[in-house]
């Protein structure tokens, strides 16, 4: 895993649902790249044409609340973005981003200091946010020992598969 | 140590005699739930892995409910690889269309899902078996992949909230009104990662159906589950349908809870939700004069026979407005043919109204009543955000079923006694 993470900052308000992430509309397929180009569309249609590799989607309170749909980290996955920063997440997608490979973090402070646009980057190991653009820095907690365990695993299927075989 | 029902519920399936909030465990599951929007993920996760067989046959329930009737060639191919899983890895517990309904209330309407239960789902409702004194809670495609596989989810034991709920609820005041009131109170992450454990004497005055709708909406508060004490409507409930043997699970006295929150139940009026948060709320007579293009009964949350009672009751010898399509879901084929019986169909189709064979539908912006832009409804649904029902454009408010039918007569956002 890399864990430095760099790209500018796509910022959004609190609760951002799944319904906007991935409208159901687009439900009817599971293909990554056919969802990430309807990446949230419904609350900003320019994102999935303009998003650039490595962009850091940054919001408020609850990202990511409402539906269990895995294609709302898968979309933003295939976009191309690297990262979800917020202040806190849904639990259910909290869960699909770590089973899915999609690196996120809670961290207040720093979605208070960036604006759409800052130049960021990101330690996932030691817990830093750096915002290049306006030249300050963040820590964050880091992602607890379970969730580590399952992103060097290689996921949770490759964590049970390992755990089989043990048995 | 005390423990509160949910935490005695995981770790009871987690072989251990006490767990407390922020440990993470490994549990047995009991079902593992996947739809035809779900589950396709799930089903090449588990092919990836070349496991022979999931682990229990019986223990894995797949139900196409969301596009089905397939509203187009690629939910039929979805839907399609759903049936060839089911077939190829016999599962036992696959709902074809015509024996099907929609999953949260089929399953516990046909006894798989029972008191004590831990059962996870690759759909947010899940968290609807908490009003059988389950633990049930919505997961990802990969979570129920994992279960399919081993029997087992990891969960972090969560903090619990206490909500307790007294007094009797007024005329045209329903579940639908008690969880959108305590959604509009704590906010939509005001339960967040939390359970919702209610109590209270208020309890009694919740019917089962009642206590479905308050549990499935858990989610909408952003908790992992929402769980009822099993009592004598719990029991005639599981008695008639459960497939099962069951234990019964109590909360333990001097049990801790991270919070609680009163609700008096005598105090409440019909609450709706406006756009685009089922947090947003008003009680009704505040809500002003919104007219409505669409009125939607059904749905995982108010699809039963009592909500179709309650909302042919109140269409019983009027119509739907001129300007308004309402369209009515029976949750399962067994509701609908209750509702057939009963002569509500009847009801609803000389009053106007379209009667559907279940399915989520609208609900989710499926197929069967999308918005157009600009085009307003009243729902019974669970959630409004921004373009669930169709058009980004488009707006969803959310009530009980008796306000939904009134509405639809007014062609505006009203309840009952304004007829």
């Amino acid at each position: 895993m890399n864990s430095e993470l760099r790209g500018k900052a796509w910022k959004y308000g609190d609760d951002v649902d799944t319904d906007v992430i991935i409208p159901a509309r687009y439900l009817n397929t599971s293909d990554p790249a056919e969802l990430a180009r309807h990446c949230m569309e419904d609350i900003d249609a320019s994102f999935a044409a303009k998003v650039s590799n490595g962009d850091i989607i940054v919001a408020g309170k609850n990202f990511g609340c409402g539906s269990s749909r895995e294609h709302a980290p898968i979309a933003i996955k295939a976009s191309g973005a690297s990262a979800v920063v917020a202040r806190s997440f849904a639990r259910i997608f909290y869960r699909n981003a770590f089973n899915m490979g999609l690196p996120i973090f809670e961290a207040p402070e720093a979605v208070d200091g960036i604006e759409a646009g800052d130049r960021l980057a990101v330690d996932m190991e030691k817990g830093i946010l750096r915002n290049e653009t306006k030249g300050r820095e963040y820590r964050f907690t880091p992602i607890p020992p379970f969730m580590q365990e399952l992103v060097a695993a290689g996921g949770l299927l490759n964590y049970i598969a390992i755990r089989k075989k043990g048995t | 140590m005390a423990m509160t029902l949910t935490e005695k519920i995981l770790a009871r399936h987690a072989g251990r005699t006490s767990v407390s909030p922020g440990e993470l465990i490994l549990a047995k599951v009991d079902l593992a739930l996947g739809n035809d929007v779900t589950s396709p993920i799930a089903i090449q996760a588990f092919r990836s892995l070349g496991v022979p067989e999931v682990f229990d046959r019986e223990r894995v329930a797949l139900v196409p409910d969301h596009f089905a009737p397939n509203k187009d060639i690629r939910s039929a191919e979805q839907v399609k690889m759903m049936r060839e899983f089911a077939r190829e890895y016999g599962i036992v517990n696959y709902f074809e269309v015509g024996r099907m309904g929609i999953e949260h209330v089929l399953l516990p309407d046909e006894g798989l899902v029972v008191p004590g239960d831990l059962v996870i789902g690759a759909d947010s409702h899940t968290c609807t078996y908490g009003a059988l004194c389950a633990f049930s809670t919505g997961v990802g495609s990969t979570d129920l992949a994992a279960a399919m596989v081993s029997g087992e989810v990891w969960l972090k034991v969560p903090d619990t909230l206490r909500i307790v709920l007294s007094g009797m609820p007024g005329k045209w005041v329903e579940g639908k009104d008690v969880i959108l009131h305590i959604i509009g109170e704590i906010g939509v992450d005001g339960a967040l990662y939390q359970a919702m454990e209610y109590a209270g004497d208020g309890i009694a005055h919740l019917p089962m159906a009642w206590r479905f709708t308050v549990s499935n909406m858990a989610i909408e508060a952003g908790a992992k589950n929402g769980i009822f004490p099993f009592d004598a409507a719990t029991k005639r409930y599981a008695d008639a349908r459960a497939k099962r043997r069951y234990e019964v699970v109590a909360a333990d006295p001097g049990a801790r809870y991270a919070g609680e929150l009163s609700v008096d139940l005598a105090a409440l009026e019909p609450v709706v939700a406006f756009p685009h948060l089922p947090g947003n709320t008003k009680p009704l007579s505040q809500v002003g004069n919104v007219p409505v293009d669409q009125v939607v009964v059904g749905s995982c949350t108010n699809g039963r026979i009592e909500d179709l009672r309650g909302a042919a009751e109140v269409l019983r010898g009027r119509k739907v407005h001129d300007g308004v399509r309402m369209i009515v879901f029976p949750a399962t084929q067994e509701i609908y043919l209750q509702a057939m019986r009963e002569g509500l169909m009847e009801v609803f189709v000389t009053a106007g109204a379209a009667f559907s064979t279940p399915t989520c539908g609208p609900c989710l912006g499926g197929h069967m009543g999308i918005l157009a832009k600009g085009e307003r409804a009243i729902a019974t649904t669970n959630r409004n955000f921004v373009g669930r029902m169709g058009h980004p454009e488009s707006e969803v408010y959310l009530a009980n079923p008796v306000v939904a039918a009134a509405s639809a007569v007014l062609g505006r956002i009203g309840g009952p006694d304004e007829l």
